[in-house]
């Protein structure tokens, strides 16, 4: 079977799920990041799998804006987790109950 | 050849973000996180996307994850606790999963959508001059806007860091 559009998309949906899992599945901070970045990695993928098999190029447009937005995102969210830490000593997300009851 | 290709990236890319998901340490979770970037320019690259898989390679594997190991560094964060999945989480996962088949399937099976790789356009975002073309043409705003947003995610990130006075 040659490789088409649904393969890639196929891809890139199994990945943005595999993202989804750990955002819920993990507790420390810093690894729900890295699986953010992985859904944000697999919309990447889809948009250019669309945009080649479209024939124009504002798909890839769009995710050279993703990823530009995606490092600012992570620069920031690295300094409110240092932030975070330096007030509450922990990364961990069950620790983090301010707002429980 | 070009399928083998794809599914051997597909398979890199799929089993190392699986692994950045179940490493116990987040030191291995950010290897396995540059093995998942260096798989997914592969796929751009097969996909004649040049520019944006040398982009994934310096921004991404370059800056973000060398950014992750240098805060789990200044943390001092260690292995976690063996967790056990909830419940919930896997039901979420799964009908999260069911969804986005569910579009796929939907979004591929239109006839609206060039899906085979015969007859393909030659590829326009392939060559940089284009990529510079289009963003000082068609996309002048955004990328001025881009610029605003980096040069404010500069001065927050500057004021989240700094130590505030308790006086």
């Amino acid at each position: 079977m040659t490789v088409g559009l649904e393969q890639y998309i196929a891809v890139s949906a199994l990945l943005f799920a595999i993202g989804f899992f750990g955002v819920l599945r993990r507790k420390n901070t810093l690894v729900i990041y890295m699986c953010l970045e992985l859904m944000l990695n697999a919309c990447n993928l889809g948009l250019i799998a669309f945009s080649r098999f479209h024939g124009g190029m504002s798909g890839s447009v769009f995710v050279f804006f993703i990823i530009t937005v995606a490092a600012a995102e992570v620069a920031v969210g690295l300094a409110i987790i240092v932030a975070l830490f330096r007030k509450r000593q922990t990364v961990q997300v069950p620790e983090l109950n301010a707002l429980k009851n | 050849m070009t399928d083998i290709f794809f599914y051997i990236f597909a398979a890199l890319t799929l089993g190392s973000a699986l692994c950045v998901t179940l490493a116990k340490s987040p030191v291995n979770a950010a290897m396995f996180l540059i093995t998942t970037f260096i798989g997914m320019a592969s796929l751009f690259v097969l996909l004649e996307a040049y520019f944006l898989a040398v982009i994934q390679i310096l921004v991404y594997a370059g800056a973000v994850v060398v950014l992750f190991l240098f805060i789990i560094m200044l943390l001092d964060v260690g292995e976690e606790k063996r967790v056990r999945t909830k419940l919930v989480t896997w039901i979420a996962s799964f009908v999260g999963l069911a969804l986005l088949i569910v579009g796929v399937v939907g979004i591929t099976s239109s006839d609206n959508i060039q899906t085979q790789a015969e007859a393909l356009p030659e590829a326009a975002g392939a060559t940089l001059k284009n990529f510079g073309y289009e963003l000082f043409t068609t996309y002048q705003l955004p990328m001025q806007v881009t610029g605003f947003l980096l040069l404010i995610a500069m001065i927050g990130v500057i004021v989240l860091s700094k130590r505030v006075k308790t006086d």
